[in-house]
């Protein structure tokens, strides 16, 4: 059995990572000597009070933000400095996001909306469609395709954000707060989803949560306080 | 095509903004049609004018007259190919509202020397056959219901103050589009041999065309024509007939410059009014703009999604508007015959497209650096 931690599994790493925020001349640490060691496969719950800068770290992972110090490495490649350009290239190819409030284009349907990153890529028409179809059938929503956010409920909203971050097989699904603006039906419907997406089809998830019903359903959770990791919650 | 989707449910977010505005470029477009007419009725004159023709007119002004034997004159001159003349008639055809222009003219001459005329040839042989015999341009026919056949009754105030009667034996056609057919020509024998009768003005004409043997000379002959008829009591100023035609144009002012003041305000309104629209429509959605970025879209598509938005705003507005300033402009002179040129050329409906695409992108740019300028993480927050 291989070393979960060894290179050749680790999708995610980051070493010695720190944030800093300017707020006029003023610095402000979020992260601080950060290191972390995601093997490929792995549900990761992170938790922590707000403001611990969870979601700092899961921007850092997406590539949707710089490191003021460190190394973030995905897939065995440096993302820490890399252009925006190529970062969003990047983003585009290894990681789907799936956002607290679903974040989905209300001027498109449910099937265009998980189409988005579809558009980026070289796909036809036919090829897109059924990538859609596909990923509009693994969370149940296929009878949903034409129908657009505002007639959907958070549930199937969720849902359909869920497929956009899916379609184009990222290699590391990002979730920040999923079920944050959910009921519990919903939120575990949800949950039960990523569950299946992890089990199932070998996903690599990092969920932000504040729920421990929610950081239950992974299978490690760790806890940021005061951007530092800590094994367990510091009261 | 693969981005249209987004783009139109973008643009149709909010749909009495969006027809607002594109109500305002339309309108701003149509303005732009008519003026483009106007000019071109005004100033076209000098477009269609040829480029190996001269006028010769009276050195002091137009409305003197040029005595009719410097015609043989002229043609001795070297370099001239071809020489006629027009002279203004100035008749009303039964109210003074139903302008077209008159003028006695040797057929043969007259119309060797235009050659956008185009008459048929049994109607050159009826017109050389009477003497009394007009031709008129189809434009004018079609205006008053005149046909072949018909008598024109002319009522000149500077020609005797008399009522004089035309046998219409011809009706010509333009060349081009833009050629003049509002005029009624007759001829000169006839309009001369009466002048005879009443003993006052016969044997003088309004202004001459020359015809000149080498284009790239015409400037040389111009001064060989002034030259002969110097210190004589009917001097003349000989000047390329595109100079002639923006002279007439210019007694009415610098009408390029008019037009332009007036499209340069209105499209700068519309800038403001577009530009206005297009930064409120980004404001809204930063944060749709954010998830864009964050699954992959870069700084430069989401620059393209922005500026093809507001060119789709204002292409349409501009598309609309041209369409209808067309179809009204296809109704023809508005004014009864002040602009017989009066149409939307072709290269004026292109200059309108493009600066359809250019107002898109001015009224985009902005916005869409602004777009570009946040950062993901920040853009997200404002969902």
């Amino acid at each position: 059995m291989s070393n979960p931690e060894s290179p050749a599994s680790v999708l995610v790493r980051l070493t010695d990572v720190e944030k800093k925020f300017h707020r006029g001349s003023e610095d402000i640490p979020v992260l601080s000597s950060l290191s972390l060691a995601v093997p490929a496969g792995e549900f990761l719950a992170l938790m922590g009070p707000s403001g611990s800068g969870k979601s700092t770290l899961l921007n850092l992972i997406g590539g949707l933000d710089h490191p003021t110090r460190g190394m973030v490495e995905v897939g065995g490649e440096r993302v820490d400095g890399l252009s925006d350009r190529r970062l969003a290239a990047w983003r585009a190819r290894h990681i789907g996001f799936v956002f607290q409030l679903y974040n989905l284009m209300p001027v498109l349907n449910a099937a265009q909306n998980v189409e988005l990153p579809l558009l980026l890529t070289n796909l036809s028409p036919a090829q897109r469609r059924k990538h859609v179809e596909t990923a509009l059938a693994v969370v149940g929503l296929s009878h949903r395709a034409k129908h657009y956010p505002r007639t959907m409920s958070g549930g199937e909203q969720q849902r359909v954000g869920i497929a956009r971050g899916i379609v184009t097989d990222p290699t590391l699904l990002l979730c920040d707060e999923p079920t944050g603006d959910l009921d519990r039906k919903a939120g575990d419907e949800i949950l039960d989803l990523l569950t299946a997406l992890n089990r199932d089809q070998g996903k690599t998830i990092i969920m932000v949560t504040h729920d421990p019903h929610a950081s239950a359903r992974a299978s490690r959770t760790v806890h940021l306080t005061k951007g530092r990791l800590t094994d367990n919650p510091v009261a | 095509m693969k981005f249209l989707p987004l783009i139109w449910g973008n643009l149709m977010r909010r749909k009495l903004r969006t027809s607002l505005t594109i109500l305002s470029v339309l309108v701003a477009f149509v303005l732009f049609g008519f003026l483009c007419a106007i000019k071109q009725a005004l100033v076209g004159g000098v477009e269609l004018a040829g480029a190996d023709r001269l006028i010769v007119r009276h050195k002091v002004s137009i409305i003197q007259l040029l005595p009719q034997t410097y015609q043989a004159r002229m043609a001795r001159i070297p370099g001239v190919a071809a020489v006629a003349h027009q002279t203004w008639f100035g008749g009303i055809y039964q109210d003074p509202k139903n302008f077209f222009m008159q003028c006695p003219v040797v057929p043969e001459d007259f119309m060797a020397m235009f050659p956008e005329f185009k008459l048929p040839p049994d109607e050159m042989k009826a017109w050389l056959a009477t003497r009394t015999g007009c031709i008129v341009g189809r434009n004018t026919a079609n205006r008053f219901h005149l046909k072949i056949g018909d008598k024109i009754p002319i009522r000149s105030p500077i020609w005797m103050n008399k009522t004089w009667e035309f046998d219409i034996v011809g009706i010509f056609d333009g060349e081009k589009k833009g050629t003049d057919t509002t005029a009624l020509f007759f001829r000169y024998d006839y309009f001369d041999e009466v002048r005879q009768g009443m003993n006052w003005g016969a044997g003088l004409v309004g202004w001459y065309t020359i015809r000149v043997k080498d284009p790239a000379r015409a400037a040389e002959v111009a001064r060989l024509v002034d030259r002969e008829f110097e210190n004589s009591p009917a001097e003349t100023k000989t000047e390329p007939e595109g100079a002639f035609a923006q002279g007439f144009a210019n007694q009415i002012g610098n009408i390029g410059f008019i037009v332009a003041g007036i499209l340069g305000a209105v499209f700068f309104t519309i800038l403001l009014v577009t530009g206005s629209t297009m930064s409120q429509a980004v404001r809204e959605r930063i944060g749709e703009l954010g998830v864009l970025k964050a699954i992959g879209f870069t700084n430069g598509r989401v620059v393209a999604l922005v500026l093809a938005e507001s060119c789709l705003l204002t292409v349409l507005g501009g598309g609309l508007g041209l369409g209808l300033a067309m179809l009204l402009i296809s109704g023809g002179d508005p004014t009864g015959g002040m602009l017989p040129l009066f149409f939307l050329p072709k290269s004026n409906v292109l200059f309108g497209v493009g600066l359809s695409v250019v107002l898109g992108l001015l009224t985009g740019i902005f916005p869409a650096r602004r777009a570009t300028s946040l950062r993901v993480a920040d853009a997200l927050r404002r969902m």
